[in-house]
């Protein structure tokens, strides 16, 4: 891995972390119009697996999507802007934390039906496939452990693997789907063996350590772009906040776990390995720190300063071709 | 020979004027094959799924010989052609890629249909029948329908769907829905109900080519009605509606079948010197609020006769849009003919009584035409 890839890991992974501090900072605050779900903790999952994405493939993320939306290049001035309800947002507003998409970055969209997202990705990859372009546009499903239970998921996995598409399935089992712990909801151990009922390879990667996801994905994305089909990957991994900003995971959860995960976090992980294998030294890392902390204190001068969206947004974007009448 | 069906079609008389255009009677199955054939020329990145839409999927035939690999001379086999024959003999003109065989999994294939359109395809899915559109509503509805909005504009979801609707060939309750008004109340989709074979040749194929999710309700009872088609490729816009007959009496609103219902009451009411005026509306959504009114002005009556179930029904909702704009313009109370509010039974006698027929539009019309 060169320098440059090394060190897009922990600004990719920082620049998540910062976000997500900054935005449920704003959300108290009381500038997010709705409520937002932090994915602090998981930084490692999506800057791995997208480390190997270009603008022409395609994910499908979740309500807990700021991290793959950070992870595939979204600009954060932008997001912070959507969360704030600012006409300047990613969707003008519109959307709001759990629908943020770029289309011209090949974001399909944060979405806020669980599992829904996972046949977009498919769909995507199946384009790809008619077009003769899989080797340079696959499909990824960014989903949790609790979209497991979905029918939709199972569908989707049959599909991509009956027609070998471009895909990689990438669960992120943080434990618990709201506050339903894992081991009640789901009825095998490792979510990576839901993946032997279609046929596709099932792998489970350290979601605290940027390299072995970097390493986990980079096999699968591989696979897919060689016309192999599909893969599913099973991230373990935890958040630290709670399900949604207002959430108190204290609740559910023992400090012990807390603890336990806090210990491996990814960026401590990604410092010990690269300071030790001296790929970068302290100076490197609190010089990409530096630079992030005041992206994020701009990210948010900007969403502050923007304008509302004009009121006759309101009813435009329903139809492509067709506005004329406001019932 | 040039004609202008955009001009036929929004006419004083909708149908279209057929002298001097080339064309042929043809059932509503082969305009509608004949329409899906003429898009998939037309515009490389269109193609269709469905469950069985060519049946067989993986084999091949020749001379009514199966083959489980390919071999020379061999064709993909077509063992259904499709629910309803909807899409026979594609696959062995467009190949498996373009006329793609799923399994029973309609929220995965409506989903991965929604992902293909936002990436650059224009996908068909046909879901079989309408019924099952439930299965897959949660894409439809929260992804199809919703994305463009939802994001800001930045995208579009060129996407087609279509199933076959409607009660009276003994399908019972879960294969003979005409839930129309469920689709209709959602933002962002469109839906169309063509009725004869020519509306079915022109919104089919502006459905198709529409950068919006559209959805076409094709009532089973429509599928064998024979009518002119003309050659020329034309399509109707989507969003109007066109007169039937014209008539100074009463206003008779159809859609889908209960057009055909409609046509067919004002003839026999014509004999006791009832003058029926009748609008086929054709698209559900967006939906042509002014022929509504316009009819409604001239005749000051009206007859809505949906087959759907009264509540929140169609005919409840052009009851609303003419008592709030066309209030002046009645002399008489609005009149529903729907289905009544239960499921479609199975027995033959009962399913006829539950579908609105030509006796209860005839008593519906009576009882306004003096009031």
């Amino acid at each position: 891995m060169n320098k440059n890839k090394i060190s897009w890991l922990f600004s990719t992974m920082y620049r998540i972390r910062r976000f997500e501090e900054t935005m449920l900072e704003q959300t108290f605050k009381g500038n997010a119009m709705g409520v937002t779900h932090s994915s602090d903790g998981q930084e490692a999952g999506p800057t791995g697996v997208c480390a190997h994405l270009t603008d022409k493939d395609w994910i499908g993320s979740t309500h807990r999507g700021h991290g793959h939306c950070i992870a595939k290049g979204l600009d954060t001035k932008k997001m912070m802007a959507e969360i704030f309800g600012k006409s300047t947002g990613q969707c003008k507003g519109k959307g709001g934390s759990m629908h943020i998409a770029d289309f011209s970055k090949g974001m399909l969209g944060a979405n806020a039906i669980v599992g829904a997202s996972i046949p977009l990705a498919v769909g995507a990859a199946l384009s790809s496939k008619y077009n003769g372009t899989e080797k340079d546009s696959v499909g990824v499903a960014f989903f949790g452990d609790g979209a497991t239970g979905q029918g939709v998921l199972h569908e989707s996995m049959n599909l991509a693997s009956i027609w070998k598409l471009p895909v990689i399935f990438v669960c992120e089992n943080n434990h618990y789907a709201e506050a339903t712990p894992v081991e009640y909801a789901v009825s095998i151990e490792d979510i990576a063996d839901r993946a032997s009922s279609y046929s596709m390879p099932g792998v489970i990667a350290d979601g605290m350590d940027v390299f072995n996801v970097f390493e986990v994905a980079g096999e699968a994305i591989k696979r897919a772009r060689e016309g192999k089909g599909p893969t599913l990957i099973e991230l373990k991994t935890f958040r630290y906040h709670g399900h949604f900003h207002a959430d108190d995971p204290k609740k559910y959860r023992t400090e012990e776990e807390d603890k336990k995960w806090k210990n491996r976090d990814c960026l401590k992980i990604f410092a010990d390995k690269v300071i030790k294998g001296n790929m970068m030294n302290q100076g490197d890392l609190d010089m990409i720190k530096k630079a992030i902390d005041s992206e994020m204190l701009e990210a948010v001068k900007f969403a502050e300063e923007s304008p509302m969206p004009n009121s006759n947004e309101l009813y435009s974007d329903v139809y492509v071709n067709y506005e004329k009448k406001r019932y | 020979m040039t004609f202008d069906y955009s001009e036929a079609f929004r006419g004083s008389i909708g149908l279209p004027n057929t002298n001097n255009v080339s064309g042929s009677e043809m059932r509503y199955r082969d305009a509608f094959n004949q329409t899906l054939r003429n898009e998939l020329s037309r515009d490389p990145s269109v193609f269709i799924m469905g469950e069985d839409i060519a049946g067989g999927a993986g084999r091949f035939e020749k001379d009514g010989e199966v083959s489980y690999e390919a071999k020379k001379g061999y064709k993909p086999l077509d063992a259904w052609g499709g629910p309803f024959a909807a899409t026979k003999g594609l696959i062995q003109d467009f190949g498996p890629e373009r006329i793609k065989d799923t399994p029973i999994s309609e929220a995965g294939v409506l989903g991965a249909a929604i992902g293909a359109a936002l990436t650059g395809t224009r996908p068909v899915v046909d879901l079989m029948y309408f019924d099952f559109v439930t299965v897959a509503f949660d894409q439809l509805l929260s992804n199809a329908a919703k994305s463009r909005y939802m994001f800001g504009g930045q995208t579009k979801v060129p996407l087609t769907m279509f199933a076959r609707s409607g009660a009276g060939t003994g399908h019972a309750a879960q294969h003979s829905e005409s839930f129309y008004s469920m689709l209709v109340h959602i933002p962002g989709l469109k839906v169309v109900v063509p009725s004869d074979p020519y509306s079915v040749k022109g919104l089919l194929a502006a459905s198709i080519r529409d950068d919006d999710p559209v959805f076409l309700i094709n009532d089973k009872k429509l599928i064998n009605l024979s009518g002119f088609v003309p050659d020329d490729d034309f399509v109707l816009e989507l969003g109007k509606g066109r007169y039937l007959r014209q008539g100074s009496d009463v206003t008779l609103i159809g859609m889908s079948y209960t057009s055909e219902v409609c046509r067919k009451s004002a003839e026999t009411l014509e004999k006791s010197g009832i003058n029926c005026e009748v609008v086929d509306l054709l698209s559900l959504s967006p939906l042509d609020e002014d022929i509504i009114l316009e009819s409604v002005s001239k005749t000051n009556k009206v007859v809505i006769v949906d087959e759907d179930t009264p509540m929140c029904s169609m005919a409840s909702e052009i009851s609303s849009i003419i008592a709030d704009k066309g209030f002046d313009f009645l002399d008489a109370p609005i009149k529903k003919v729907n289905s009544p509010h239960t499921p479609v039974p199975y027995n033959r006698d009962l399913e006829f009584l539950f579908m609105p027929s030509e006796k209860r539009v005839i008593e519906a019309v009576k009882e306004i035409v003096n009031y």
